[in-house]
């Protein structure tokens, strides 16, 4: 149940982000979680949003580059080792992650998320799934 | 088939040809001289009269001009009639120094068209043809050239000059235009807006281009080509000789035709200003066989590029010109490498990335540093950080096996690099030499 990442590019250098956020809160739309991966001269952002056709709209008609990208999103457990048990699970099925970030779990408290970015999506849903993990779908996420 | 403008002229035999260049070249010369003091100088300088001159074989012993020469004369210095007689100037887009100003008599204007039109006719153009001129009118030759030659084919003519792309796209579907005419980063600017639209090359009307004032390589043209789904053809001039149309590009696409019967062109060493044998590189020197209002004699374009007379399949027989590698004052020196933009472009575009770029050279602790700045593309885009910085790597690498010099590559956001509806600013040098 891959969830889509929009994925943006930047240049690297003050207000890039704001006026990316600025479009955004334009068009109403809410961030669950957002991460940067960053040069000296540009970076791309990685966010998980609550309308993901709105964003890659909005986006581009500002002029933005931007693509959708599959993505694993888990729930984890709020304790000491949460992240750990997940890591695990995808370990042992042999799932290669090639980045992560977390979100900290919309306006219900107490629930956090990891957002795994891996070369086989199915692959790691059904490690994550056997290891008794929920896996959150595009419809949970727009819900947060 | 083959459409010519002037077939009797774009089609004669050698023979024909040189004759009617030596028998203009000796009353060109003489008309300069009786009317040109400041060259007349030139020559008197050289011991040369027009009596030595019998053949375009003595056109080596004339001597050249050059552009500090027009500015030297500027403005009526290298005037070939009086004043009433000329009825226009044109003016060159002057990005160095004091400006060219050149003057036309009608008749010049008559065969400046001539020259436009023969090359609307390679590309295809006839008079049912809808010829949109996206050049800039006014002093720039680029539109008033195009426009004058796409009167005389009969096309319907679109004079919509440079600028506001949204209203050109609009006449180009409503009034189904099928030729263009503007600069080559502008129809690939024009291509770029017409895909955000939504426009693929099959719904474009347009099925030819005709683009030149500014340096463009092969790959650009397959790009504007694909994007709008047409034939793109080269064509080019000088303000100094006229404008545009001193040579253009037939349906082979291999090299420019010159109008040799108006221009007569020569290649030199720049360094020892010794003339080349065909087929060799050097510097393009042209003499204007015709015109009576600026009459240059063996005028130095710094154009770099190579001539042949190798039997063309559209039927010409128009001594041809490969497309100048770049001029010599586009030229840069970098670390004591001869560096053309063209070269730059062409590793962009074989990389996958678009002809968006700028070129900015500077000198730290007495070192030049060569930074080219390119724009991203949705197609070069992906999540994956260490995939773009590959891709960026190799591009380095590519620069560097084309140019053999190190280039610092920055990936910027679309469309920051500034758009011209003229002339590209593609290089920026802050060196301060």
């Amino acid at each position: 149940m891959a969830i889509k990442q929009i994925s943006v590019f930047l240049e690297n250098k003050p207000g890039t982000l704001n006026a990316m956020a600025e479009v955004l809160a334009d068009a109403k739309i809410d961030l669950r979680a957002l991460s940067v991966a960053e040069t000296k001269d540009f970076g791309i952002v990685r966010m998980i949003v609550s309308d993901v056709y709105e964003t890659a709209t909005v986006l581009k008609d500002a002029g933005y580059i931007c693509s959708m990208t599959p993505v694993v999103a888990v729930p984890i457990p709020d304790e000491v080792g949460g992240l750990s048990k997940v890591l695990k699970a995808l370990n042992k099925a042999g799932v290669n992650v090639e980045y992560m970030y977390a979100s900290l779990g919309g306006r219900s408290a107490g629930s956090a998320y990891m957002i795994f970015r891996v070369e086989e999506n199915e692959k790691a849903e059904n490690a994550l799934r056997a290891g008794g993990f929920k896996l959150a779908t595009q419809d949970s996420i727009t819900e947060m | 088939m083959e459409r010519y403008y002037q077939e009797d002229m774009e089609c004669a035999s050698r023979e024909t040809m040189l004759a009617l260049q030596n028998e203009k070249l000796l009353k060109q010369v003489r008309h300069v001289w009786d009317n040109v003091p400041y060259y007349r100088k030139k020559m008197e300088e050289k011991g040369v009269t027009p009596d030595d001159i019998k053949s375009v074989d003595d056109l080596h012993k004339l001597p050249f001009l050059s552009k500090s020469d027009l500015r030297d004369a500027y403005p009526y210095g290298l005037l070939g009639t009086d004043l009433k007689e000329c009825v226009r100037i044109q003016s060159t887009s002057g990005t160095t120094g004091k400006r060219v100003v050149a003057f036309y008599t009608q008749e010049d204007i008559d065969l400046w068209e001539d020259c436009c039109a023969r090359a609307i006719t390679a590309a295809g153009g006839t008079n049912e043809d809808v010829c949109q001129i996206s050049y800039g009118y006014g002093l720039f030759t680029g539109g008033p050239g195009l426009n004058g030659g796409s009167h005389k084919v009969g096309c319907l003519t679109i004079p919509t000059s440079s600028g506001n792309t949204d209203r050109q796209i609009m006449f180009i579907n409503d009034l189904s235009a099928t030729i263009l005419c503007c600069t080559p980063s502008y129809a690939a600017y024009l291509g770029e807006r017409m895909k955000e639209l939504g426009l693929g090359p099959d719904d474009i009307p347009l099925k030819a281009g005709i683009f030149g004032a500014e340096a463009w390589s092969e790959e650009m043209r397959q790009d504007i080509q694909n994007t709008l789904g047409i034939k793109a053809y080269d064509i080019y001039g000088l303000t100094e000789l006229s404008g545009p149309g001193v040579s253009f590009e037939c349906s082979a696409q291999k090299g420019m035709h010159i109008n040799e019967d108006h221009f007569y062109p020569e290649v030199i060493d720049p360094d020892t200003g010794e003339v080349l044998p065909e087929g060799s590189e050097g510097e393009l020197v042209f003499t204007s066989l015709d015109k009576k209002a600026f009459p240059l004699l063996r005028y130095r374009t710094r154009d770099i590029c190579v001539l042949s007379r190798e039997k063309c399949s559209c039927g010409r027989t128009l001594i041809k010109m490969k497309k100048p590698k770049g001029r010599s004052d586009d030229m840069l020196i970098i670390r004591g490498v001869n560096v053309f933009p063209s070269q730059i472009e062409t590793v962009l575009l074989n990389h996958g990335y678009a002809a968006n770029y700028q070129i900015i050279v500077g000198r730290v602790n007495n070192t030049d540093t060569l930074d080219v700045r390119v724009e991203m593309t949705p197609e070069m885009f992906t999540d994956n950080l260490g995939e773009i910085e590959k891709r960026q790597k190799d591009l380095v690498d590519g620069l560097k096996s084309m140019l053999g010099l190190k280039a610092k590559v920055t990936l910027v956001a679309p469309k920051s690099i500034t758009r011209s509806e003229g002339k590209a600013v593609r290089v920026i040098d802050n060196r301060k030499i």
